[in-house]
């Protein structure tokens, strides 16, 4: 695996559009080629170059190509998108839509993200070690197709309305989330060790929901069902089942209705 | 103004009858000329080893107005990635099956067309129609207002009160500068207001008391009481339903006995608009199968219809249509999103986003059915290539369906690469078609078609002097057809060049003008009539939200204006 490294030297007055940040676009490139690859800033037609010291070169395919970021890039946006295998580290916070529509490979923010990060992603792993903003791991504004598939992993606290029309994968919160959790998800997990504020799985079709903490109030489509053990994350536990949302549309499984669910450790 | 002289290239202009030999094309003042007719300063483009053909109109596309924009509302996601300008003259184009005005005009002008007309213009939101088709750079354009559902037209046609009817419809061309009858769920759309709908011809609309049989038929009556341009412009009952066809080829017969009358070499009294979508077998989805070969037998037959496919091609897109109660259906079936607006008194319309995905059985099959209904038209004088954009797919796909058409290699890759490729065939008759649409059958469906059908035949869709000097010539060279079929696709992607009004607006596939974008619309010129301005007075005060007088369109929202006078006083 070769690696590219890339130092910030001006840090973008408005917000810089980086969606050419990732192993794919980089595969086979040197530094000076990575240089020129475009990156807007609002309506301006910039390069990679202008704002970033580049150095080492990148693997022939993007399995073989690592990308390091040093320096602050909490300004820069969609780092990672639609990434399908190699590596990114990022060695600071990062804007909005980092990691969206990821297919593969691993990509690294050691410190926050903004909101709209890891967007109707289908596969690879996303670690947070900082916080996450809202709609982490959501659909686009408007569209159906949230997270469907890899694993997203937050060593911090989420804000609200994560993993919105979520259909797949998993994502682990460390620490706690605010409102609106699985909101139309028809599939996936999540897996919450902290507090949730409220809202949890409203209009859920299908999918799971598991909070170690507490649930600040439980949603009325929601009945609780009976005890489990499971282990979740390496944690074996005796959890609350709770079905839902019992007012929305569900499909059917051997003549049995499919519901989502919320486990709550007891 | 400019000079053109466009030597070499191979011309096919059903028109004048030229399929594919050599002729030079001279330009002058906006209009085609004959080449004794030019100064020695006209301009030479040379068309060696290209096709030449008059700018192609689109008779059916849902490109501005409230439902669209009700569309790019609900569906951001729609443009998602599409931010960036591109380097050129060109602004930002955002969107894919409901893209942002300016990328519709540039789009279409890039494939080739000059006109579009708007399919379904709600009244009483005519202002937002033509603010609209105004910022479409490009293409002329005109719009359709609906009458299949007005409050009016209900109560007169109950009565069969036609001359009481054409004042009506007078007024309102003249009041939301529209260009004919569209006809949408006759009688459905109301019925579905009061949670019912009109399923077959003969289904009496609630409280009104009058069949979708009689509205047609009445409709007919009016637009040749008048003699407007365009012929009424039909979506039939029961759409998108396994076993429609039935319905289809009953609405279709209520041509007979009628006869065209107006002043625009017009022949047909009806169009009957995206086929595809009303020619389905069977009574259940697992059943579903083509009827094209039924319906194809009878529009072949009479010479009073003329009808567009709607081709479905498998993409995601967003479907749009004044069928308020199918637009509720789809919704049930897909799960994604709906919405829904009503106009007041005249109509309402509903949005869904759909996938047309080629593993899903059906999907395929409607594919199918949209090419068989081309595929089996003796005329192409009177069957024109829509996808009823975006409902089938959207209008920048028209290349990839010209693709299928014209080759048989093309479509049996695509069957092939269906999931279900044995279901789709045994539902369809696809497989056993060899045709392919000839370039001189192509200009027929794009242009000298679409252009008699809307009465406008006489300036539009050819390429004889004295007509408008819209003229595509596109890179496909007939004496060396490409064994390609991707080849063909690309062809009718980007023009070699685009003249518009005589002027040059596109040149190879990039937008270099913004061209002279005109508003048609009809004024029809009827005798006074007292009981319509007193209901109209009366329904406006009992029911609108609107007063009279802030009703019409004024001309400042169109302000370049193409109007057609008729006189329906005699």
């Amino acid at each position: 695996m070769k690696t590219v490294t890339l130092t910030v030297k001006q840090a973008p007055e408005l917000y810089l559009e980086c969606e050419n940040i990732t192993p794919d676009t980089f595969a086979g490139k040197k530094a000076d080629e990575i240089a020129q690859l475009p990156a807007y800033q609002g309506k301006e037609d910039t390069t990679l170059g202008e704002y970033f010291t580049i150095a080492g070169e990148a693997g022939a395919t993007a399995a073989e190509t690592q990308i390091i970021l040093k320096g602050d890039c909490s300004k820069m946006k969609y780092i990672g998108i639609k990434m399908t295998a190699g590596e990114v580290i990022v060695n600071s916070s990062t804007d909005m839509y980092t990691g969206g529509w990821m297919k593969g490979g691993k990509l690294v923010v050691k410190g926050d993200v903004h909101s709209f990060c890891g967007l109707g992603m289908e596969g690879g792993e996303f670690i947070i070690e900082g916080n996450a903003g809202n709609y982490l791991g959501a659909s686009y504004r408007g569209d159906w197709r949230g997270m469907q598939g890899g694993i997203i992993r937050v060593k911090g606290n989420v804000g609200s309305d994560i993993c919105t029309f979520m259909n797949g994968g998993e994502l682990i919160v460390e620490g706690n989330a605010d409102v609106h959790i699985a909101t139309h998800a028809e599939g996936g997990k999540i897996v919450i060790k902290g507090n949730v504020n409220r809202r949890v799985g409203g209009q859920m079709v299908k999918g799971e929901v598991i909070v170690f903490g507490k649930i600040g109030l439980m949603m009325p489509g929601y009945k609780y069902t009976k005890d489990v053990d499971l282990e979740v994350d390496g944690t074996k536990a005796n959890f609350a089942e709770y079905v839902g949302d019992l007012g929305e549309r569900h499909p059917k499984r051997k003549g049995e209705p499919v519901y989502g669910k919320i486990f709550l450790k007891k | 103004m400019s000079e053109y002289i466009i030597r070499n290239g191979h011309v096919f202009d059903p028109v004048q009858g030229i399929k594919g030999d050599k002729k030079d094309i001279a330009v002058k003042d906006g209009k085609i000329v004959e080449t004794s007719a030019l100064s020695a300063s006209a301009k030479q483009i040379d068309a060696k080893g290209k096709s030449i053909m008059a700018g192609a109109m689109e008779v059916h596309a849902h490109v501005a107005g409230p439902k669209v924009n009700l569309g790019r509302w609900y569906r951001p996601e729609d443009k998602l990635f599409d931010s960036h300008k591109t380097p050129g003259m060109t602004r930002i184009e955002g969107g894919k099956s409901i893209p942002t005005v300016f990328k519709t005009g540039y789009s279409y002008a890039r494939m080739g067309y000059t006109f579009a007309m708007e399919a379904a213009m709600p009244p009483l939101y005519a202002r937002h129609v033509h603010e609209e088709i105004h910022d479409t750079p490009i293409i002329d354009e005109a719009a359709l207002p609906v009458f299949g559902n007005n409050w009016f037209m209900l109560e007169y046609l109950k009565n069969h009160e036609i001359e009481n009817n054409a004042a009506y419809v007078a007024w309102t061309l003249n009041q939301t500068k529209g260009y004919g009858i569209k006809i949408v769920n006759p009688g459905g759309t109301e019925a579905w207001a009061w949670g019912l709908n009109c399923l077959t011809v003969n289904d009496p609309v609630p409280y009104f008391e009058i069949t979708p049989a009689e509205i047609i038929k009445g409709l007919i009556e009016t637009n040749e009481y008048l003699g407007l341009p365009h012929s009424i412009h039909i979506h039939g009952n029961n759409l998108g339903n396994p076993g429609n066809y039935n319905v289809t080829l009953d609405t279709l017969k209520l041509v007979e006995g009628y006869k065209a009358k107006n002043n625009f070499g017009r022949k047909q009294v009806m169009h009957a608009t995206h086929v595809q979508f009303h020619a389905y077998g069977g009574d259940n989805w697992g059943n579903f199968e083509s009827k094209a070969k039924e319906i194809m037998d009878y529009v072949n037959m009479e010479k009073s219809i003329t009808m567009d496919t709607g081709n479905v091609t498998l993409d995601e897109t967003t479907t749009m249509t004044a069928d308020g109660p199918f637009e509720h259906h789809l919704g049930g079936l897909n799960h994604l999103k709906w919405a829904n607006v009503d106009v007041e008194l005249e109509t309402a319309a509903g949005v869904v986003p759909y996938i047309y995905s080629p593993n899903i059985t059906v999907c395929g099959i409607q594919w199918a059915i949209g090419l068989e209904l081309a595929l089996y038209a003796k005329d192409p004088m009177r069957c024109f290539i829509t996808t009823d954009h975006p409902n089938a797919g959207p209008f920048t796909r028209y290349p990839r369906v010209i693709k299928w058409l014209m080759s048989k290699k093309a479509r049996d890759a695509q069957i092939k690469a269906f999931k279900n490729s044995d279901k789709v065939v045994a539902a369809t008759n696809i497989a056993t078609m060899d045709r392919e649409i000839t370039l001189y059958e192509l200009a027929a469906m794009t242009r000298a078609g679409p252009a008699a059908s809307l009465g406008l035949g006489k300036d539009y869709g050819g390429l004889k002097p004295g007509m408008n000097a819209d003229i595509a010539i596109y890179n496909i060279n007939p004496d060396n057809m490409p064994s390609d079929p991707e080849e063909i696709e690309k062809a009718f992607s980007g023009v070699a060049y685009l003249f518009k009004d005589g002027k040059i607006c596109v040149k190879d596939g990039t937008v270099v003008d913004n061209g002279n974008k005109r508003t048609f619309w009809v004024d029809v010129k009827v005798k006074p009539n007292k009981q319509v301005a007193h209901d109209v007075k009366e329904k406006f005060l009992k029911y609108y939200s609107v007063n009279e007088g802030n009703y019409p369109v004024p001309d400042s929202f169109a302000p370049h204006p193409y109007v057609i006078a008729v006189d329906a006083t005699q």
